[in-house]
């Protein structure tokens, strides 16, 4: 007997294609959108940290102390970290407020990785929002900082000169680079927050989901 | 002979039945199915070994005191949950041999759900939810939406396609509920005390639409149930207690005690 036959003509359930969840994912992060910017607020705070302290010292070139520049980024490692446990945190939440959903879709057919794919790309698109808004944020506010202070790129070190940053100056250190690697950064430590939050709700199996009561 | 030698006799005898004539008759067959779940050191006997065969196209209603195992029963039949001895059989199919992808598409083309909570997804539309099985089942859009807006004026609620399941009420919640489970023209429904959120009336309604599609579409329909009003319909009545088959009655012979049901029990 093949083993088509033995087993009824059950076949193996196919996995959804891209398209159908990144919808999926987009309808939900448009429903529950003030929840997500709550969520994706750590994300923006962070990235806007710094997207503020690599444009700060773009400026500054080589005439930043070392001594201030590994304090810097110790600072911002920090804060990353603090926002990747809040983000782990608000996922956790979000994920078992959610169990009953997760129970009924696989009821009706989805398999442990759509429903982790689809939480892993509400992350991402969480974290890519919130990334582009906090670099945009960080780097405008340290550039008007620079210029209402008034230190110029070139300062010597030790000195203290009150001039003006040029707007070419600006222009040399514009930051395409920083701007890549915050987004990158922030979408990559939200889905990070989410992968073990969202691989734990998909293993339940469906009756122990709809079991819960939240 | 041991526990476990018993087991898989029982087993032994479900296989070789597969190609039996009786394996048509029969969409579901459950033989000596015992669960147990572990509550801290204490160990709980949801079933202790119940056997039932369900025929295609029957109207069944599973009977029961909370407690019983009626609804770990249930959730074996519908692949959620996994027996620790025995076997389910769906069409001929043993779930126990069947992965992860199998489960699930036998969840989607086989098997439809209705619940107690009408479970809804709360952020899509009724049509939405009526489409969902059907995409899962890899059902071209279009088609999918076809076949969801006839099953929500089947259920009469043509005129409320685009409404978030927040803005119906209970009763037209549970007729999406119900129109999403036919989506993909499943084999068996199973339904978890459909009626038990609901008003009399409105429960009286939910039970004759789902006679009618048993009818309509013949379509098994399993339900958990300690609602008497589905005693009317049901081709068969499961009394489950103590996690183990109390008594199977025919319709016929609960008409001939009407008023003496509760005493049965």
């Amino acid at each position: 007997m093949s083993v088509e036959a033995r087993r009824g003509g059950v076949r193996k359930q196919v996995a959804l294609p891209w398209n159908k969840s990144i919808e999926f994912a987009y309808k939900s992060v448009k429903t529950r959108f003030g929840r997500s910017m709550v969520t994706a607020g750590g994300v923006f705070l962070g990235i806007a940290f710094l997207a503020s302290v690599l444009i700060s010292k773009a400026i500054a070139g080589s005439n930043i102390e070392p001594g201030e520049s590994a304090r810097l980024n110790w600072l911002v490692g920090l804060s990353l970290a603090v926002c990747v446990v809040g983000i782990t945190n608000a996922m956790l939440m979000s994920v078992t407020e959610r169990f009953r959903e997760i129970g009924t879709m696989k009821c009706l057919g989805a398999l442990d990785g759509f429903v982790v794919r689809i939480f892993m790309l509400e992350a991402v698109a969480m974290g890519f929002m919130a990334s582009v808004m906090g670099w945009t944020v960080g780097t405008l506010l340290m550039v008007l900082t620079k210029f209402l202070v008034g230190v110029p790129k070139n300062a010597p070190l030790g000195t203290v000169w009150y001039g003006s940053l040029d707007w070419l100056d600006l222009f040399g250190v514009w930051p395409v680079g920083s701007f890549w690697f915050c987004v990158i950064l922030g979408a990559g430590l939200t889905a990070l927050a989410t992968f073990i939050p969202a691989r734990q709700a998909a293993n339940i199996p469906p009756a122990a989901a709809l079991r819960t009561d939240v | 002979m041991t526990m476990v030698q018993e087991q898989s006799q029982a087993q032994t005898n479900g296989a070789a039945s597969v190609n039996g004539e009786k394996g048509a008759e029969y969409v579901v067959r459950a033989k000596d199915v015992t669960k147990v779940f572990k509550m801290g050191t204490e160990e709980v006997h949801a079933l202790r070994g119940i056997s039932l065969d369900i025929r295609r196209g029957e109207y069944i209603s599973i009977m029961g005191p909370s407690g019983s195992g009626k609804s770990t029963f249930f959730n074996m039949i519908g692949g959620l949950d996994k027996p620790n001895n025995g076997s389910v059989f769906i069409n001929d199919t043993d779930m126990a041999q069947l992965d992860a992808q199998e489960l699930a598409f036998l969840r989607c083309h086989t098997i439809g759900y209705i619940f107690q909570t009408f479970n809804l997804i709360p952020v899509m539309t009724a049509l939405e939810n009526v489409t969902l099985p059907t995409i899962f089942a890899g059902m071209p859009a279009e088609e999918g939406t076809h076949r969801a807006i006839e099953l929500l004026e089947t259920v009469g609620l043509g005129h409320r396609l685009h409404n978030k399941p927040s803005q119906l009420s209970g009763g037209q919640q549970q007729r999406v509920a119900i129109a999403r489970s036919l989506a993909n023209r499943p084999s068996i429904i199973l339904a978890d005390e459909p009626t038990g959120n609901l008003d009399e009336k409105t429960g009286r309604a939910i039970i004759e639409l789902l006679r009618e599609l048993n009818k309509k579409e013949n379509v098994t329909i399993i339900s958990a149930t300690h609602d008497h009003k589905m005693l009317d319909v049901s081709d068969r009545i499961v009394w489950i207690r103590d996690g183990l088959v109390d008594k199977i009655q025919n319709r016929e012979d609960i008409e001939i005690q009407v008023g003496g049901i509760e005493e049965g029990h």
